[in-house]
């Protein structure tokens, strides 16, 4: 297995997103997308253009401190990470870390 | 190897390893370690971390997913958190580059993450710092928690090192593993000092910074005769120390020897000793001692550590426990003494700017009758197994004192009326220890049977001074001319009344301020038991004419300082081993 894993070529992928719901990158939404990230081999950066974090770190990441509105430059890095980058995008522009986006009502 | 001067509260020498209480809320103090013990700190860390996890796991499997997972969520952030490697990582290598304690890294990397949220602008984020908080709890209490329950699970001799001890602290103690106790706080009469000298095992207090000098763990030699305490003591002063302590341990035996014989002076006057105690067991210790009955029962410590007030029966089979050793000799009980200093101020008793002077004692009792008239009715009750006597603290007052004797009253008529036996003429006693009822002691002596001269309490309610306030603290002497001026008004006005009066506070336990006392008509002392053969040793070394002469000169000194060296001066010519 360690033989496989040295042959896999590196694929590199980056990709600008921007948070949209509400409250903005706290911690529930910060481990939705830790736990993502996680779930991938490949290594997961993220800048908010003056800190870059491990995307895999929680504590990183909540420290990132990114407010609704704040874009992300996410990069992934490894064998899988085409398929880490378009999981993650879906997480916060599409699904918007199934919270209200300022548009909607709040349901809470 | 740390030496460090404080002041000796409790007589004895302990060499032991050390167990550091911190209080909840304090902050961990910065504690250099040695680079070769970060390993140990680290691996403490490691299992910190896995305990907390553990928990937290616990926690969140506990939780359902009902009101939308909302603090499920909270767990399981906080657990995301734990399993962090990076946040794993910035503690330990503060460790391994500052060498300081798990306790101290921990604290201080939450402590900047959770100033980093609170610096957020936007309000939902920077609230997120109570998560970090949180987390940060978490990891102290598996640091530090278990030593908290080691008090009471004692497997092996401690020292106990401390900033300050509450009474629910001690009250907890596993007694036979506790070997001495250091404080940074307190005075000759804390709390701290009252508890070592009852279990008559040393103790220093006031050494200002001592609780973080110390890690847990580290051996330290508690010199209750000379108030040193010796941090990590190198083998030459181990050594010595060891063979100080054997003969200070031979000095006791020797005083061991005169428990049979007569408190006599030369010249024959008769004094009576007997014991303070907290704890039915200790009893036993005072005639063991040579104590001839309890002067002292001290029953706050029934009330402490426990959720609700003790019922009758508990009340009752404690007092019986106590008189039953005594048999017919006088077992003085004293009502419960709480607030102050003696009771944490528990949601239930709503914290009071100034509780020395605030709700406490007799007056939290004549405001709880229900409380008070339980513990008069065990007492009454118990009355008919001995020669049990009751006394009222802090009486400030005639009103007061004419209250507390008709509420007993009331509690006569209730047993009356369930047809339950107790004796009528139980002897009824106030404790003096404020300014107006040593100023009152005439008028107030014609009302019950005996004084007890409470001299902690006298003292400093007299000069104003907090006893634990170590900035302070230099300034409360009992040997205070204006003290020793009330305490001979209320000899002589208890005398005139004949109405007995004895003296149970610290005051009694001091061997230089014993022949004072005599010399000022005092004939009936209560004392910490460990203390006393030695005291008795003096009774028999002294004539109450030398006594006189001492007490006539004291009083007519106008300085503190006067008097305590010149009383210091006489206790040495009559017992220089205990100097």
């Amino acid at each position: 297995m360690q033989a496989g894993e040295d042959t896999l070529e590196k694929v590199v992928c980056e990709a600008e997103v921007e948070i949209k719901n509400a409250d903005g990158l706290h911690m529930r939404p910060a481990m939705q997308f830790v736990d993502l990230a996680s779930q991938f081999e490949c290594d997961v950066t993220v800048s908010n253009g003056e800190n870059l974090v491990d995307g895999k770190s929680i504590m990183q990441m909540s420290m990132l401190a990114a407010t609704c509105g704040t874009k992300l430059q996410i990069k992934t890095e490894g064998p899988d990470a085409e398929k880490a980058i378009n999981a993650l995008r879906e997480l916060v522009e599409h699904k918007h870390f199934d919270e209200p986006t300022p548009g909607e009502q709040k349901e809470l | 190897m740390d030496i460090k001067k404080g002041i000796a509260v409790s007589p004895g020498i302990s060499i032991a390893k050390s167990l550091v209480i911190d209080a909840e809320d304090y902050r961990i103090p910065r504690r250099n370690i040695l680079p070769s013990q970060r390993m140990t700190e680290i691996q403490r860390l490691r299992n910190a971390f896995s305990g907390a996890i553990g928990e937290l796991t616990r926690l969140e499997a506990a939780q359902d997913q009902a009101e939308g997972g909302r603090i499920k969520d909270i767990f399981a952030v906080h657990l995301r958190f734990l399993r962090d490697r990076s946040l794993r990582k910035k503690i330990t290598d503060l460790i391994h580059a500052d060498s300081v304690t798990a306790e101290y890294a921990v604290s201080t990397v939450l402590r900047e993450i959770a100033s980093h949220f609170s610096n957020v602008k936007d309000a939902y984020i920077s609230e997120r710092a109570a998560d970090i908080y949180d987390i940060e709890r978490r990891l102290l209490r598996q640091l530090l928690g278990r030593r908290r329950e080691d008090i009471e699970h004692l497997r092996q001799e401690v020292a106990i090192v401390a900033r300050e001890l509450s009474p629910t602290q001690t009250a907890g103690f596993n007694k036979k593993f506790v070997k001495g106790l250091a404080t940074d706080a307190g005075g000759r009469t804390s709390h701290t000092a009252i508890v070592a000298r009852s279990l008559g095992i040393p103790a220093v207090v006031a050494l200002e910074d001592l609780s973080e000098l110390v890690s847990g763990g580290d051996t330290v030699i508690i010199d209750g005769n000379r108030g040193i305490v010796i941090v990590n003591p190198d083998d030459e002063t181990i050594r010595q120390y060891e063979k100080y302590s054997q003969e200070f341990a031979e000095l006791g035996h020797k005083l061991d020897a005169i428990r049979a014989k007569p408190a006599v002076t030369r010249d024959g006057a008769r004094i009576t000793l007997l014991g303070n105690i907290e704890f039915p067991d200790e009893a036993e210790q005072v005639l063991q001692k040579g104590g001839e009955g309890i002067g002292l029962y001290r029953t706050e410590f029934m009330y402490l550590n426990r959720p609700t007030e003790p019922t009758e029966q508990e009340h009752y089979e404690a007092y019986a426990e106590t008189v039953s050793v005594f048999k017919h000799r006088p077992v003085i009980i004293r009502t419960a003494d709480l607030g102050a200093d003696k009771y944490t101020q528990s949601k239930r008793f709503v914290p009071e700017p100034n509780p020395f002077l605030g709700l406490r004692s007799i007056r939290f009792c004549l405001q709880n009758l229900m409380m008070f008239k339980t513990q008069l009715h065990a007492i009454l009750r118990a009355s008919l197994l001995g020669e049990v006597k009751i006394m009222f603290p802090l009486i400030t007052n005639l009103q007061e004192m004419m209250q507390a004797k008709m509420i007993l009253r009331d509690v006569m008529e209730d047993l009356d009326d369930e047809s339950i036996a107790y004796n009528r003429d139980i002897q009824v006693g106030i404790m003096i220890e404020t300014p107006s009822a040593a100023l009152m002691a005439s008028t107030l002596a014609r009302g019950v049977d005996f004084f007890s001269i409470g001299t902690n309490d006298l003292t400093q309610y007299t000069l104003a001074v907090d006893r634990g306030n170590e900035s302070v603290s230099t300034l409360y002497s009992e040997a205070d001319p204006a003290v020793l001026r009330l305490i001979r008004t209320v000899i002589q006005d208890a005398n005139k009344a004949q109405t007995d009066v004895a003296v149970c506070g610290e005051m009694a336990s001091e061997p230089a301020h014993i022949m004072l006392l005599l010399g000022m008509g005092v004939r009936t002392i209560s004392l910490a038991p460990p203390m006393i053969p030695e005291i008795k040793q003096i009774i028999r070394s002294v004539t109450i004419e030398e006594c006189n002469n001492i007490a006539r000169k004291v009083l007519g000194m106008n300085s503190e300082r006067q008097v305590s060296s010149y009383l210091r001066d006489a206790a040495r010519r009559v017992l220089p081993e205990a100097f």
